[in-house]
């Protein structure tokens, strides 16, 4: 039962009630009651497909045996970022950090660690060097971030709307309504030099300035379609502080004059969306989200609409066609959604990570925001950290971090000895970054200069066994199944690219392929009529522009140098290396493998060879041999 | 990606037709009502066959021609009823770059059937998904729901061997 919270006084009293239920994880305060720990357990996706739920039961359980059910506090949150760990468990208040903790380790914890006061040292997280990390802040995975998105996340219930209130949740919603004017909201928001975090940077202050000009019916909107492959930044915020979207939305209702939202997710996203509409319900029934709002005779609502896997929803104006119960297709621009957006009524549409961060900017004032991040750039931003790094997972840095200390120092580097090659940022709309600018300064502007783009934050690193034309295939692949085809130089033109990427990676490319490539995606850039076909050449261009070499190599030396490509790859057998064991030839599946006369100096068996008609190159060998006697390219 | 029709026979009941109309129901006066029908209308039903929307469209006025197209312009409605065992491996771009290719041809080999069908038996189907957000465990699949992470090729056989039974 959550009590009506009708007035800014009933808002503050809450606050002081519940304040001490999570003093313990921030390190303001220690016990309350009989309460001696709290134990969080990550309710996010990855740790909930690494099986955190089971985690929760057992530990359910095995308070309950020893009676100290009263004792410990468990809380579900949502992700603390370091999903390569997952299931993570964190002990408070000592900040203990436990990783990839399995059902079968909860009694040691509980006996040893709540009981006893000893630590389980064999799961806790150790860093590299092997040093014991105490808590979170010890780890550099943290240290080097700065949490405003995410502050929430991690250390709330996101299903406990009192949880959030204790955390200054809608404080902000309360001073907008009591203390500023609309004007002096948006004026906060362009001091602020907030820019929409979905991919295009657009001024969010300017943005909320010309909705507010126009007059009408208005309308909220957030993008929650996050359809970036290798994204899942908006799916933390709207699992872990899923309050933080709905208190914004109402702050933008409130500037624009509108009373009713739309928050359009993935339908790919259960976990996200029962939060959400947890917190939706849970609002309503305190009545911070409905009528007469804290008593200032504000009105907001809010309600869910799910996005039904279509990547071109993601851009603003299909969003809202979809919204409205149609294909999700693009419509011209002008007008703006400012003055013709949803149902046809001036709307402003955010993403959620933009929204996540409007409530601090309210509190904290926009000079607190603007002083992180760079010129143009300002506050911080949230990656999805995947692909060839140890550390894969969330973390959020302010603007103008290089990409050098994103993936060395908090992403922990490339695993197995491996070269970095490339990022790639910006998903199938941006580009990849080479190794020789890994000093860049990440922000909108340095991105965009280097040919690729910030897009919604998914950071994906890739290694000396990836084939940039391989990749660049992959993400036109993929555009060309997601463009709706409304336009005809995105619908054509983007399977023309892939076609002849498919020709170069057969192995039948010719040089002047490449001229074809280049000319045909700045048509596709300059005549597409929305952001994905717009963007859409642009993994092309950017490999084209810093792995020339390798699209050469392809074409000229019929080679595939990182030997992905498999119609250009392969394997043979050096024969100096070989013991003769036969390992191999077991494993082939097509018998391609068979034993030659030449016994290598210092072996006892004859050399295996294979013979490359046969040769299904499926790798098997290659796994199967011990003595790296196998080698492809 | 292209949707055939299915030609699997269809088995609707009358509880689940009459569950269908509550839905139209409950949406029929909201704007934009079309995408939650659908997607309710297929929580029931499993998939979207021309049965279906040819409920739909008497109750809602709208062509079946217009609902055919939401249907086929969305990647989530399907036209096809999944196998008894749905197989889906995400094609994300951290699964792909770990090998989630290598995953689905290992399949496609075990299973004899190509990525987005179902087999002849209407045992197994298989789909190559867009991103799940488990990216953390890449590469990843999904067998009924539950998730595999960390995979290779190697351990395919062994998840598909406790299905096969």
């Amino acid at each position: 039962m959550i009590e009506k919270i009708s007035s800014v006084a009933a808002l503050n009293a809450a606050r002081e009630a519940h304040i001490n239920d999570v003093a313990m994880r921030v390190g303001t305060n220690a016990a309350v009651g009989k309460i001696r720990k709290h134990i969080l357990i990550c309710g996010g996706t990855g740790c909930t497909s690494s099986g955190s739920t089971v985690l929760r039961t057992a530990l359910e359980a095995e308070l309950a045996a020893k009676g100290i059910a009263d004792e410990i506090k468990i809380v579900t949150t949502g992700c603390f970022g370091l999903c390569a760990l997952g299931p993570i468990v964190i002990v408070y208040p000592e900040g203990t950090f436990y990783s990839m903790v399995k059902v079968e380790d909860i009694a040691e914890i509980v006996e040893s660690h709540l009981i006893g006061g000893t630590v389980v040292e064999r799961l806790e997280y150790r860093e590299k060097g092997n040093h014991t990390v105490t808590s979170l802040n010890d780890m550099t995975f943290y240290k080097k971030q700065q949490r405003v998105a995410l502050h929430n996340c991690g250390v709330i219930d996101p299903e406990n709307i009192t949880e959030y209130i204790a955390r200054d949740g809608y404080q902000a919603l309360a001073k907008v309504l009591t203390s500023m004017t609309r004007e002096d909201v948006v004026q906060c928001m362009l001091d602020s030099g907030l820019r929409g975090r979905g991919g295009a940077g657009f001024p969010t202050g300017l943005k909320w300035k010309f909705a507010m000009g126009s007059t009408g019916k208005k309308y909220v909107a957030c993008n929650a379609d996050e359809g970036d492959p290798g994204a899942f930044m908006d799916r933390s915020v709207l699992e872990g502080d899923p309050h933080a979207l709905i208190e914004a939305m109402a702050i933008a209702g409130f500037a624009i004059g509108a009373d009713e939202g739309y928050v359009y997710v993935r339908a790919e996203y259960p976990i996200a969306i029962q939060r959400l509409q947890i917190a939706i319900d849970q609002a309503k029934e305190a009545g911070l989200l409905g009528e007469n709002i804290l008593g200032t005779g504000f009105n907001f609502n809010m309600s869910l609409r799910f996005g039904a896997g279509a990547f071109v929803c993601g851009e603003e104006t299909a969003l809202m066609t979809s919204i409205e119960g149609n294909r999700g297709e693009p419509r011209p621009r002008p007008p703006f959604p400012a003055v013709k957006g949803l149902f046809g009524k001036p709307t402003v549409l955010n993403n959620v990570e933009t929204y996540a961060n409007i409530p601090q900017i309210i509190l904290k004032g926009p000079q607190w925001f603007s002083s992180m991040g760079t010129e143009k750039s300002k506050g911080t931003k949230v990656f999805a950290l995947g692909g060839k790094i140890t550390n894969t997972g969330l973390v959020e840095v302010p603007m103008g971090t290089t990409l050098r200390e994103v993936i060395e120092e908090i992403g922990g580097g490339i695993p197995n000895g491996k070269k970095f090659k490339a990022a790639q940022t910006g998903g199938p709309s941006g580009g990849c970054i080479p190794a020789h600018l890994i000093d860049t300064p990440i922000d909108y502007d340095n991105l965009i200069a280097i040919g690729s783009m910030m897009g919604s934050g998914g950071l994906i690193v890739m290694d000396e066994d990836n084939c940039m034309v391989d990749i660049a295939r992959f993400f036109l692949e993929f555009t060309v199944d997601e463009s709706c085809g409304k336009c005809t130089p995105c619908r054509i033109g983007t399977r023309r690219l892939l076609e002849i990427l498919d020709k170069i990676i057969a192995g039948n490319g010719e040089m002047e392929d490449l001229d074809r490539l280049e000319e045909l995606s700045n048509y596709i850039k300059s005549a597409s009529l929305c952001g994905l076909g717009q963007t859409a050449p642009n993994p092309v261009l950017s490999t084209l522009r810093y792995f020339r070499d390798e699209y050469v190599a392809h074409i000229v030396d019929k080679k595939c140098p990182a030997g992905v490509c498999k119609k250009l790859t392969n394997y043979t057998i050096v024969k100096d290396q070989c013991i003769g064991c036969g390992v191999c030839a077991k494993q082939c599946p097509v018998g391609a493998i068979s034993r030659t006369d030449y016994v290598a100096p210092g072996k006892k068996l004859a050399a295996m060879e294979i013979d490359p008609a046969k040769c299904v190159k499926c790798g098997a060998c290659v796994a199967s041999c011990r003595f790296k006697a196998i080698v492809k390219g | 990606m292209k949707k055939k029709p299915t030609t699997v026979a269809f088995r609707g009941t009358k509880e689940q037709e009459e569950k269908l109309l509550a839905v139209i129901e409950k949406h029929k006066d909201e704007m934009g009502k079309m995408m939650p029908i659908l997607q309710e209308a297929q929580e029931i039903y499993g998939y979207l066959p021309i049965e279906v929307q040819k409920i739909i469209a008497r109750e809602t006025g709208v062509s079946l021609e217009e609902i055919y197209g939401i249907i086929s312009f969305y990647a989530q409605f399907k036209l096809n009823p999944d196998g008894e065992v749905a197989i889906a491996v995400c094609l994300g771009t951290a699964c792909y770059v770990k090998g989630a290719g290598e995953l689905i041809e290992a399949i496609e080999q075990e299973l004899s059937i190509t990525s987005g069908s179902t087999s002849a038996d209407g045992k197994f189907s298989l789909e190559a998904t867009r991103c799940i957000g488990a990216c953390g465990l890449a590469p990843v699949l999904t067998v009924n729901g539950e998730v595999y992470g960390r995979l290779t090729k190697k351990d395919i056989p062994g998840i598909l061997a406790k299905y096969k039974a």
